[in-house]
């Protein structure tokens, strides 16, 4: 590749064409700060927060947009650079309702990093606040959008389009009433918001927050007549410890996070890794019946291929925009609602608690969460199945609240019952890993063997790529499932929604053909969760991945079939899957919504 | 199908599904409604195969592409420095009296909506306003008084 | 008023019933004899910004892609400008001709006009010039379609890549540069935007030589060129005169002799008060003595009855409604000034603040993401530094 050379601060620096001022910057060890600017998204320029001098020219550049030039020469930190930085800097604070200590994210922006790097005690300008009239929509069960701590970055704007193929968000109006807003500037729960969160990852400031419910879980583990059950989801464990800047044991902190909701005062530490077991068995039993019913039976009334239904960003994404493909959706629930509607029937019943009485929280890498837990159809248990979801970020708030030196915590294990799990579970943490867990065990089912793969470790469907395609040829099979002798099972896989709609596309014009495809709303999958810690970008999903697939390897237990705890369910309370009961609490049915 | 989606759809004929089209579309959809309706953004947005709220971030950009419900009639005075200082106030004042409404405001009738707007490029025979597409210029109270009522008279024939 | 200083021109709105021979003269022309052309008449953006107008020809025919594209910038929606409008209505065969040649020296086959939609009254006489034109260019085995494409109410599409994104169904927000549009433009092809005058110029240029051209004007700012004339004078409408004309000279032809000062460029533009007429002339960057100020043509007069707090209050409320949005600098820069100016003047904020927004403008100025943000510390600077007083009292 072409190198460039420049210099940036007076020293010489030489980089690869296309580089851009900032990326160079950085190579130096010179930090320039941004708002605007993200690495999951494209440039936007518009900021000009990270504006530098080039010598020669009379306008100073935004080093985000600009490609390092061969002989150029760049000051990062000179008075004009510096006074004009400050300047900026004051005008978003002139617009931006900064009343710092009311502020969810208070300690957590970008902005107010800035502020106070730049020591902005005494600005010149005028507080433009009292002359908006700001919105504030917090109608979502999930997210929180208040205008008035918006400056107008487009970071969410990018996210929702770039990575989430939605645009629910928008840029509105010009000039001074410009703003990020919605189709006909409606409230997020009335467009086709998927409540994934990604724009709350992606938000420098408290414009774009979760919808907390920190008080009412305090409030319920306060409450003598209540027994407060709490599970965690997989890519908690690999995200937390990120808020408590712990790096060692790739920043896995299962252990330490069992302990910390003891110690706050969960009646149940559970996990939610146990129906992510048990999500394996029903939703692999459901396609390979649905196989059956195609390859055996030629009903022509079977759809496949079968689509995941974990995330409740894709289903909701589904709903919204491919209502023609509810029907491939799996009829199984969410790992988080299957824990929901037996923590209150199969838990109640063996620890003999009137279900009543147990209050359902989970912790989740996510904010669709909250909106799923909330859907009417979540309800089976004759209870709110899940009562309150919070996301990763609320938990370290909790542990802070309390007073919890995590990173001193010695580990704990998770209660019996619905504490159990294998790697398999864990993993669905990551793209691909629901995949992968469904294949380890399906193969066996069918097959009587272990999956050919060393150590378990189903690699094609691992990692990055925003589609990956895996095929799988069934030989010797048991006599049950002779039918799929010499069938050659294909898989897909997409994270992120843009990517889904992509994928949906080559299947809507017959390029491609599966029989069953892992979908997750988020970048990277859970792990990347729109209720993980923020900040986000593809380093940090890098370091979660490596995290999650080396707690499976930990596991003594690899596959979801063989978790104790899975076989006594079904024993003693399921039957088995697919039974009636199984459909009455681990299943639902989807509903279209309006795409426009 | 009702009118707008009829209408739309015509229009979508006329300039193609691809998004250089989005613009003339929304402009033939103000040319007959004289605002973009929500049915009328969902209408394209799903001609288009873009999202509502792309539709309606690019019609709210565009000081003439009105989201919000207009009158048969807009008329839309210019208030850039040459015409405000050649009289506009004055004009301004005509017009609402003689329409009974104040800028930004419809009458009940539905027949007219006064809007203020930048620069026409008419600076050298200042006052200037435009009726829907119509230009005006050189105004004097009595001028727009007459307009108006011609207008009116046309409502009334019509 | 009454005397006579400036040479008035008849180049642009001269009717040329021949032009449809020069046309075919054009096409027949080598393209690298048509960009010396261009380049030796020294004509330079008439849109205001200035750039030569031969090597954006020539940047962009250098360019391999097959498609590429000619727009012609009839977005004129600097207060004060009204001259391109009079130039489609009257000479529109020129601009085509003008976009004919560019299309075949850059291998264009398809051109655009971007016309305001404050114009929209002027597309029916526009597309029979254009149905014209297009038999014209058939006859000389041209293979080569113009199109109108109308704005609606944004004066930011005026800006290059902005009106690019516009039509391209976006909201007109400016892109980053790099990339520029003869690199990357229309549909990410390499395009030319040329201002309507410009391309009439380069009719002028086609049919007469270069030299021609080249001799008229002052050292580096070589050509006629437009001026829409308003405000306080007793003869408004559009004037073809030489550039490097001084502001005095200007000011005695034009003003009603009671001339306190005149906005050069428009909004975006500056403004000259009386004691700097003499040593401030109206052309490009060059050798020329004293101030040189750029423009798009808008001549705004000012007499000594008016209130320049209000001038400048009017024009900061068009920046504020007319920024795009996108950049901070000129979002919240422009809101500041608003509030600022009013709260001074009501005595709510000291004089010195005057000086606090002076400052901004010189970081709006280095700043901001395009051209308006940028030049909004023009008029704000020379109102605000020559007429101190009237923005106080």
């Amino acid at each position: 590749m072409k190198q460039i050379n420049l210099k940036i601060n007076g020293i010489a620096i030489n980089v690869d064409e296309g580089m851009t001022v900032l990326e160079a910057a950085k190579k130096l060890n010179i930090r320039i700060p941004t708002l605007c600017y993200h690495k999951d998204l494209c440039t936007a320029g518009n900021c000009r927060v990270c504006v530098v001098e080039q010598v020669g020219r009379d306008r100073l550049v935004a080093s985000c947009a600009t490609p390092a030039q061969e002989g150029m020469e760049i000051l990062t930190n000179s008075l004009q650079v510096r006074n004009s930085r400050k300047h900026i800097i004051e005008l978003l604070l002139s617009e931006h309702n900064a009343d710092c200590t009311k502020c969810y994210k208070n300690g957590n922006c970008e902005l107010q990093n800035l502020a106070s790097e730049y020591k902005i005690t005494n600005p010149d300008f005028i507080d433009l606040v009292p002359y908006k009239n700001y919105a504030y929509d917090d109608l979502s069960p999930s997210i929180i959008k208040d205008d008035s701590k918006c400056i107008r970055c487009q970071r969410c704007v990018r996210t929702c389009a770039e990575i989430q193929h939605l645009s629910a968000l928008c840029v509105a109006h010009k000039g001074h009433e410009m703003k990020i807003s919605t189709f006909a500037e409606k409230p997020l729960q009335e467009v086709v918001c998927a409540t994934c969160g990604q724009c709350v990852i992606h938000c420098p400031t408290g414009a774009l927050t979760e919808k907390n419910y920190i008080e009412e879980v305090w409030d319920a583990i306060a409450d003598k007549d209540k027994h407060v059950v709490v599970q965690t989801a997989p890519a908690v464990r690999v995200g937390l410890g990120e808020e408590f800047g712990i790096e060692k044991n790739d920043g896995r902190v299962t252990g330490q996070m069992v302990a910390a909701l003891r110690r706050l005062g969960f009646d149940a530490v559970l996990d939610t890794d146990f129906t992510a077991d048990l999500t394996i068995m029903e939703e692999g039993t459901e396609l390979l019946t649905r196989l059956k019913k195609a390859l055996v039976e030629n009903d022509k009334d079977v759809q496949l291929p079968l689509f995941t239904s974990c995330s409740p960003g894709w289903i909701k994404f589904v709903e919204h925009t491919h209502p023609d493909r509810l029907k491939n959706l799996s009829t199984c629930k969410s790992p988080q609602q299957m824990f929901g509607a037996l923590a209150k029937t199969y838990y109640a019943e063996k620890r003999k608690i009137n279900p009543e009485n147990i209050v359902s929280v989970s912790i989740m890498p996510c904010t669709a969460k909250k909106f799923e837990a909330d859907r009417p159809e979540m309800r089976d248990s004759g209870y709110k199945d899940v009562d309150y979801v919070l996301t990763t970020r609320e938990l370290a708030i909790m542990i802070k609240q309390a007073g919890i030196e995590f990173s001193r915590l010695d580990e704990e294990k998770y209660d019996r019952l619905m504490g159990e799990s294998t790697g398999a579970a864990v993993i669905f943490g990551a793209t691909g890993g629901v995949m992968e867990a469904a294949l380890r065990t399906a193969y066996e089912l069918v097959t009587g063997r272990e999956i050919p793969f060393e150590h378990l470790d189903i690699t094609p469907v691992r990692g990055f790529d925003g589609i990956k395609e895996a095929s799988l040829t069934i030989e010797d099979a048991l006599p049950d499932w002779d039918f799929l002798n010499g069938v050659t099972l294909n898989c897909a896989i997409a994270h992120g929604l843009d990517n889904a709609h992509h994928l949906l596309k080559r299947m809507d014009s017959g390029e491609a053909s599966y029989h069953f495809v892992e979908f997750m709303a988020c970048p990277g999958g859970c792990l990347g969760g729109g209720g993980q810690p923020i900040p986000t970008s593809p380093e940090i999903r890098k370091k979660r991945m490596k995290a999650i697939y080396a707690e499976d390897g930990d596991m003594p237990l690899r596959k979801s079939h063989e978790n104790p705890e899975i076989i006594d369910v079904y024993r003693e309370f399921l039957g088995e899957p697919l039974s009636e009961k199984s459909h009455h609490l681990l299943h639902t049915h989807y509903k279209a919504r309006e795409r426009y | 199908m009702s009118d707008v989606q009829t209408l739309v759809k015509g229009l979508v004929k006329s300039y193609g599904r691809q998004e250089t089209s989005l613009m003339p579309i929304l402009q033939g959809v103000i040319k007959v409604e004289r605002s973009i309706s929500e049915s009328a953004m969902i209408e394209i947005a799903r001609e288009l195969e873009i999202s509502t709220a792309k539709v309606f971030g690019m019609a709210s950009f565009y000081s003439f592409l009105d989201t919000k419900p207009r009158g048969k009639y807009v008329i839309r005075i210019c208030k850039t420095i040459t015409c405000a200082m050649k009289g506009k106030n004055q004009i301004l004042l005509a017009l609402e009296d003689s329409l009974k409404i104040k800028v930004g405001e419809t009458t009940h009738d539905k027949h007219f909506t006064l809007l203020e707007t930048n620069c026409l490029g008419w600076c050298h025979k200042a006052p200037a306003m435009l009726i829907n597409e119509e230009v005006y210029t050189e105004l004097t109270p009595e001028k727009v008084r007459q307009i108006i009522e011609e207008y009116k008279k046309n409502e009334v024939v019509d | 008023m009454g005397t006579k200083h400036l040479r008035r021109m008849d180049l642009i709105f001269t009717r040329d019933d021949d032009y449809k021979n020069l046309v075919k003269d054009i096409l027949s022309r080598k393209n690298e004899d048509i960009i010396n052309e261009m380049m030796e008449s020294g004509l330079k953006g008439r849109g205001g910004a200035g750039f030569p107008t031969g090597l954006k020809w020539k940047l962009t025919s250098e360019k391999p892609e097959a498609t590429k594209y000619i727009i012609c910038n009839a977005d004129e929606g600097e207060p004060g400008t009204f001259k391109d409008r009079e130039i489609l209505t009257q000479v529109p065969y020129k601009v085509l001709t003008g976009m004919a040649a560019c299309a075949k020296v850059i291998g264009a086959k398809e051109g655009f006009i971007y016309l305001r939609g404050e114009y929209h009254f002027l597309v029916d006489l526009l597309s029979k010039a254009i149905d014209e034109f297009h038999q014209i260019c058939k006859v000389n085995s041209f293979d080569f379609n113009v199109y109108i494409f109308l704005g609606s109410g944004a004066y930011i599409c005026g800006e290059e890549s902005a009106l690019m994104e516009s039509m391209e169904g976006k909201r007109g927000e400016p892109r980053n540069k790099p990339p520029f549009p003869t690199d990357l433009g229309y549909l990410n092809k390499p395009t030319v935007v040329n201002n309507v005058e410009t391309l009439a110029h380069a009719f002028t240029i086609l049919k007469l030589g270069a030299k021609d051209f080249h001799d008229l004007g002052v050292q580096d700012s070589h050509g006629s060129k437009l001026f829409s004339v308003s405000g306080d004078t007793p003869i408004p409408g559009i004037y073809e005169l030489e550039l490097g004309m001084s502001v005095q000279d200007f000011a005695d032809d034009f003003g009603d002799g009671d001339c306190k000062a005149v906005q050069v460029g428009g909004a975006s533009g500056f403004l000259v008060p009386r004691k700097r007429f003499k040593e401030t002339s109206i052309g490009y960057q060059g050798k020329l003595k004293g101030i040189s100020l750029p423009t798009g043509g808008s001549m705004m007069l000012f007499n000594s009855s008016r209130s320049m707090y209000n001038v400048l209050s009017n024009y900061l409320d068009f920046f504020q409604e007319e920024s795009c949005g996108q950049c901070t600098p000129c979002r919240v820069g422009c809101q500041q000034l608003v509030k600022g100016i009013e709260q001074v003047k009501r005595g709510e904020k000291p004089a010195a603040y005057l000086d606090v927004l002076l400052k901004l403008t010189d970081t709006m100025k280095v700043t901001a993401k395009c051209g308006l943000g940028q030049s909004v510390a023009n008029s704000f600077q020379s109102i605000v530094e020559n007429f101190k007083e009237e923005m106080i009292y």
